[in-house]
């Protein structure tokens, strides 16, 4: 028994270093910082609670947490569902050869930097861009969409809708078949299968799918940046702001603690319902 | 070469032609030995200042290499210079608002003002404020530049941009920019409420509070917040019709691309950006760093300068305007580098439509940030 902890232990060490190195001791290290003080530029150690009164105290740093907190919640359920009828034909309408090669081209955008997608968008979603011009064919616009909440929705979706769909598909695929037979056989139709087989049979995959959507927008800079045109600043930019001013690592520090607070609560929550036992 | 000939190459002649095909051989690596290997200089500046375009020539006549540090606003380059040790960098180039925090901190060196050609400045700029302490000079101004209403010429015109008010037209609302940064652009709002005496960063508590209600006013008018690249594209492509906190820096690289845009110094006057060189504390390099100084101050400099590939600037001296009039008469003409012309940047000055940048005289940095930050989330 001793052998195969030690056997086990020894497996699990470089996740176990991995993680103090470059989570926890960074993360001790932040939550020091926030009680620092910046004098004449330089950040001195000390043990201050004005950093946080004052980014807690601020109007703008709660209008900043809550509309984070809405475009990452937003963006996480229309992901999923717009990922959802994508993965659902992949996983049961294509052969094995189609699903490999779709979820290549799926992986591939994440060759190309993220911002260069960012950017190419602005010229699709300008005023003058591509989208505008077809639509000016058939007498509609100039609509307004860069700078705007729907622009920097175009960036999330550029950013997670690839991920989302894979990690959808995975999990859609692994259901049972024998399950959709049966309610198929039992007389359910397609949308009953759906909603009441396969996605519950499927709800770990589609809840990380959707978690791991919230999460990297929730923390994303350029969207809301470049697509969205910091109107209104989320929590990221708010970050760039402190620092960019006054070089108040110590109070964005305390904004980036925050930040993790809730992508914990979240993650934590998400993953408890997804293995949530099923009560009937 | 025929089978005889061959026979008939000597010795002699072999070992002469190996001899010398040798030496034809070695002569790169021996040329290599004997030049010395470029003097590096260490340069903290805003991006473009250690381009080929500026420093190719001076790199090439003075066998130097310059190693820049780029930067993005003021306090980044203050806690760069407080994070690294004396003589990191052998020269720096700010905003002249921040020369006096340099001083103040030590990190640059005092300058004998006999080693630049103040006689050639125009007078406004020879004793110009923060650089000198008494007869003291810690840092020369090589170039500055004008921020006041920047503007799409096909929905606006020139006459119409003369005033800050513009930014208010119905024309524009969701299509006024910022440029990401509270000093330009609050110093613009305290100069549209006339605080223009002594500064429009040097006013009271009430003044103060009537800016931020001016600037809270503009929001429902604006379309969003840039960054350097974001401010270029956002005018480029049409999306921003007027951007506050900018000038000829973004407009005259746009225009030289064609974009409709230009920028007007409006009735309420604009806001004077300086950038100036000093020398960092603890360098060796000191030397080389004030002829690189003196470089940019001559003619050939200042043409380099006011034509940077990066953002154009105007020349604080009199020989640098006679040098862009005859090297580029149409840049001279474009950007005022004439006298009397009517965007001449130094009647403005006497005029008293301009006002240097500053650091906020009766509030602290902090107070126009956080505001900065209230307005955004508005």
């Amino acid at each position: 028994m001793a052998t195969s902890s030690r056997y086990a232990f020894t497996w699990r060490l470089p996740m176990l270093i991995w993680q103090a190195a470059f989570f926890v001791v960074p993360l001790v290290f932040m939550a020091a910082i926030s009680f620092w003080l910046v004098k004449n530029y330089r950040m001195e150690p000390d043990f201050i609670l004005k950093n946080w009164s004052k980014m807690l105290g601020r109007g703008f740093f709660w209008d900043a947490y809550w509309i984070t907190l809405w475009r990452a919640s937003l963006a996480a359920l229309v992901i999923s569902l717009i990922a959802f009828p994508a993965s659902y034909s992949l996983a049961y309408k294509v052969s094995e050869s189609v699903r490999r090669w779709a979820v290549f081209f799926l992986i591939v955008p994440f060759f190309t930097s993220y911002l260069v997608r960012a950017y190419a968008w602005q010229v699709i979603l300008a005023e003058n861009g591509v989208v505008n011009a077809v639509l000016g064919q058939v007498g509609l616009g100039p609509f307004t969409m860069l700078n705007t909440g729907f622009g920097a929705m175009i960036g999330y979706l550029t950013l997670t809708l690839p991920l989302v769909i894979v990690l959808q598909t995975f999990s859609l695929s692994g259901v049972d078949r024998n399950q959709i037979e049966a309610a198929w056989n039992l007389g359910c139709s397609p949308l009953r299968t759906i909603v009441q087989v396969i996605v519950p049979s499927a709800r770990v995959g589609l809840i990380i799918g959707a978690v791991f959507c919230f999460i990297l927008t929730f923390g994303d800079f350029v969207s809301p940046f470049y697509l969205g045109g910091s109107k209104p600043p989320t929590l990221s930019i708010l970050i760039i702001d402190t620092t960019k001013s006054g070089q108040q690592w110590p109070r964005a520090a305390v904004v980036a603690l925050i930040m993790i607070a809730t992508l914990f609560c979240t993650a934590f929550a998400a993953v408890s319902a997804a293995y949530r036992k099923r009560t009937r | 070469m025929s089978h005889q000939s061959a026979k008939n190459v000597s010795r002699r002649t072999l070992l002469k032609t190996a001899g010398a095909s040798g030496v034809v051989l070695a002569a790169p690596m021996l040329n290599r030995a004997w030049a010395a290997d470029p003097v590096e200089i260490n340069m903290l500046a805003w991006y473009g200042h250690a381009e080929p375009d500026i420093v190719e020539e001076f790199e090439a006549q003075n066998n130097v290499k310059f190693v820049p540090k780029y930067y993005a606003g003021g306090d980044n380059m203050l806690a760069l210079m407080a994070q690294s040790p004396p003589g990191t960098y052998d020269i720096i180039l700010s905003d002249a608002e921040f020369v006096q925090q340099l001083n103040a901190a030590g990190y640059i060196q005092e300058l004998d003002p006999a080693d630049y050609p103040f006689d050639d400045f125009f007078p406004e700029f020879q004793k110009f404020p923060g650089h000198w302490i008494g007869d003291q000079l810690w840092s020369v101004m090589v170039r500055y530049g004008l921020l006041g209403v920047s503007f799409n010429t096909d929905v606006i015109t020139h006459d119409e941009a003369m005033s800050y008010n513009v930014f208010w037209d119905s024309r524009l609302t969701g299509k006024v920019g910022h440029f990401d940064w509270h000093l330009p652009n609050l110093g613009q709002m305290s100069l549209l409420n006339g605080n223009d005496n002594p500064s429009p960063f040097d006013i009271d508590g009430a003044a103060w509070e009537a800016v931020q209600e001016k600037t809270l006013s503009l929001k429902p008018q604006v379309g969003g917040y840039f960054d350097y690249g974001g401010t270029f594209s956002s005018l480029k492509t049409g999306e921003m019709h007027a951007v506050c906190g900018i000038g000829d820096w973004i407009t005259g690289v746009l225009q030289k691309d064609g974009a409709p845009v230009d920028s007007v110094i409006p009735e309420e006057g604009g806001i004077q950006w300086t950038e100036s060189y000093s020398v960092g504390i603890g360098t060796e390099k000191g030397e080389i760093a004030k002829k690189f100084i003196q470089y940019m101050l001559s003619p050939a400099g200042q043409v380099r300068s006011i034509q940077m590939a990066a953002y154009p600037g105007l020349s604080p001296t009199k020989s640098g305007w006679a040098a862009i009039q005859e090297a580029n008469p149409d840049e001279a003409k474009r950007s005022g580098l004439i006298e009397g012309a009517a965007n001449d940047p130094i009647r403005l000055k006497r005029e008293g439509r301009i006002h240097y940048r500053d650091i906020p005289r009766q509030q602290s940095l902090e107070d126009w940030n956080d505001f900065w930050s209230e307005y955004k989330n508005a």
